[in-house]
């Protein structure tokens, strides 16, 4: 059985059409793309044993808020601990145990929510489902730059633009499902989970089964390597994810995404209230969500597009646009709301979350240009611990700043201007800490395996 | 005979490529469609 998941069985055959790889990867990242959309069964999991109403024993939302983070750090843990393991494993075997955990997240979170235990939810959704998140996450990402080493940024953008497309696709589902569930006895949650997550995993099953890999030496027809000169960014050695994390690059781009995050995911988990706030009398709780689903759909899109982009202006100019930009963008954002314009401030909101989707598309291409493929995923995922950094930084940034505002007697309309300017200001030092990426130092390259004597497949074999 | 084997697996080659294509944009396009709905409430609104 090992020895079916395992790379060595899935080398493509000569004639392998690479476009069979990105819905692969599109599949696993749809399914993972659900935790964006977990927020959808906060209210009717605090009534779970009220029903119509929360009783005495029902949770409260501060206890379920956990779920969701405890997802996100173990997805930051799994992809920083396994992503060596499943870049030496395949994508198939680690996107086999990716679905494994993550539709048996759903299962045990179910069984939690059936039997009233807030534990069994904790390690299900968020310990389970948090290494699926992480593992499934990473699975495709060097298997998808192996196969477009002329297109890495839009490969690795229309995967990870669908982790963003996820929620879209989760989020009315579920509402479907409780409400064909739900009952005079139950709100129909512990249904749901247990029918997502068979789903879930049957459809991450087969994206996983669909990778290959390419042969060792493989390239695309008529494509040649670029040129690597002493002043370029793109590399064509490698770095092993334990000297990676010695080099400054690592860390510079480590505070690149987490800064990039932080400003989008802070804005994010507020943006409902934020609107209704800013203009109080003008936008009800129904405009807010659409509000809501318009930042979604631009955070998917700005995944694919600023991805695509980066291929064509490179990696170190897409995040000095995203930084520039939005920099301007937030410091802005208060001058909208004073003018009252809505379509102005949502427009300005849709630009930097697209941006903030961007930033995490285009990092796995511009790790790829700096450490080589050979290691991607690892490195990859030795990053993604900013965004668990991020995912607990951003929202208590601005929770804490709004808070210390209204209580110093601002009025709630203009109680995120300092936060828009604080997020103005870490967008500052992110422009800085990208600019100061150069390529890595000789010393850190792996001498013996050069990419062009190998192919960029990272085959174990070959490796050996 | 080798001919028409090969024109076969590259014409099975397109249905399995359409068909991946399809089962992941047909569900995303769904979720889009279905967000769109939502946003418009935005839009009445503004």
């Amino acid at each position: 059985m090992a020895g079916f998941l395992g790379r060595e069985q899935i080398i493509a055959r000569p004639g392998f059409n690479r476009w069979l790889i990105p819905p692969c990867a599109l599949a696993t990242h749809l399914c993972i793309g659900q935790a964006y959309a977990l927020s959808v069964f906060n209210l009717p999991l605090t009534r779970q044993l009220g029903v119509s109403r929360p009783i005495a024993g029902d949770w409260r939302l501060t206890q379920l808020g956990w779920i969701f983070t405890l997802a996100i750090v173990f997805l930051g843990v799994s992809a920083a601990v396994f992503g060596k393991w499943a870049q030496s494993e395949g994508p198939r075997k680690s996107g086999v145990v990716a679905a494994v955990c993550w539709g048996l997240g759903f299962l045990v979170g179910a069984l939690g929510i059936h039997l009233h235990q807030l534990w069994l939810v904790y390690l299900g959704y968020g310990v389970f489902g948090g290494f699926g998140l992480g593992l499934g996450y990473i699975t495709p990402v060097s298997t998808l730059i192996a196969w477009f080493p002329d297109r890495r940024g839009m490969s690795t953008g229309m995967a990870i633009m669908g982790f963003g497309g996820g929620a879209l696709i989760a989020s009315p589902l579920s509402d479907f499902l409780m409400r064909h569930f739900a009952s005079a006895t139950s709100t129909g949650v512990a249904q749901t989970w247990v029918v997502l997550g068979f789903v879930y995993l049957a459809f991450m099953l087969g994206g996983a089964f669909g990778y290959r890999v390419p042969a060792p030496g493989w390239k695309p027809e008529g494509w040649v390597p670029p040129r690597e000169d002493a002043h370029a960014l793109v590399t064509r050695h490698n770095v092993t994810p334990a000297d990676a994390i010695r080099t400054p690059q690592f860390w510079l781009l480590w505070l690149v995404l987490c800064f990039n995050v932080t400003a989008g995911i802070g804005v994010l988990g507020q943006a409902s209230a934020m609107i209704q706030e800013v203009f109080k009398g003008r936008i009800n709780a129904s405009a807010a969500a659409g509000f809501v689903g318009l930042l979604s759909l631009f955070n998917m899109a700005g995944r694919f597009l600023w991805a695509s982009l980066s291929d064509k202006i490179g990696r170190k100019a897409t995040y000095m646009c995203f930084f520039a930009l939005g920099t301007a963008l937030y410091a802005l954002v208060p001058l909208t709301g004073r003018s009252g314009s809505v379509a102005l401030f949502a427009a300005c909101f849709c630009l930097i979350i697209s941006m903030y989707g961007g930033g995490f598309a285009t990092i796995p291409a511009y790790l790829a240009d700096v450490f080589g493929t050979k290691y991607v995923s690892a490195v990859h995922g030795r990053l993604l611990t900013a965004w668990s950094a991020a995912g607990v930084f951003g929202p208590v940034l601005v929770n804490y700043i709004r808070q210390f505002q209204i209580d110093h007697g601002i009025p709630k309309s203009e109680a995120y201007n300092v936060t828009m300017y604080v997020m103005a200001g870490l967008l500052v030092i992110g422009f800085f800490a990208n600019l100061a990426v150069k390529p890595v130092a000789d010393r850190y390259h792996e001498h013996s395996d050069p990419i062009g004597a190998r192919g960029a497949s990272g085959d174990r074999r070959v490796m050996a | 005979m080798a001919k028409s084997h090969q024109g076969n697996r590259k014409s099975n080659g397109k249905w399995k490529l359409a068909l991946a294509w399809l089962a992941v944009w047909i569900p995303l396009a769904w979720g889009v469609v279905e967000t769109l709905k939502k946003a418009m409430a935005l839009f009445g609104s503004a």
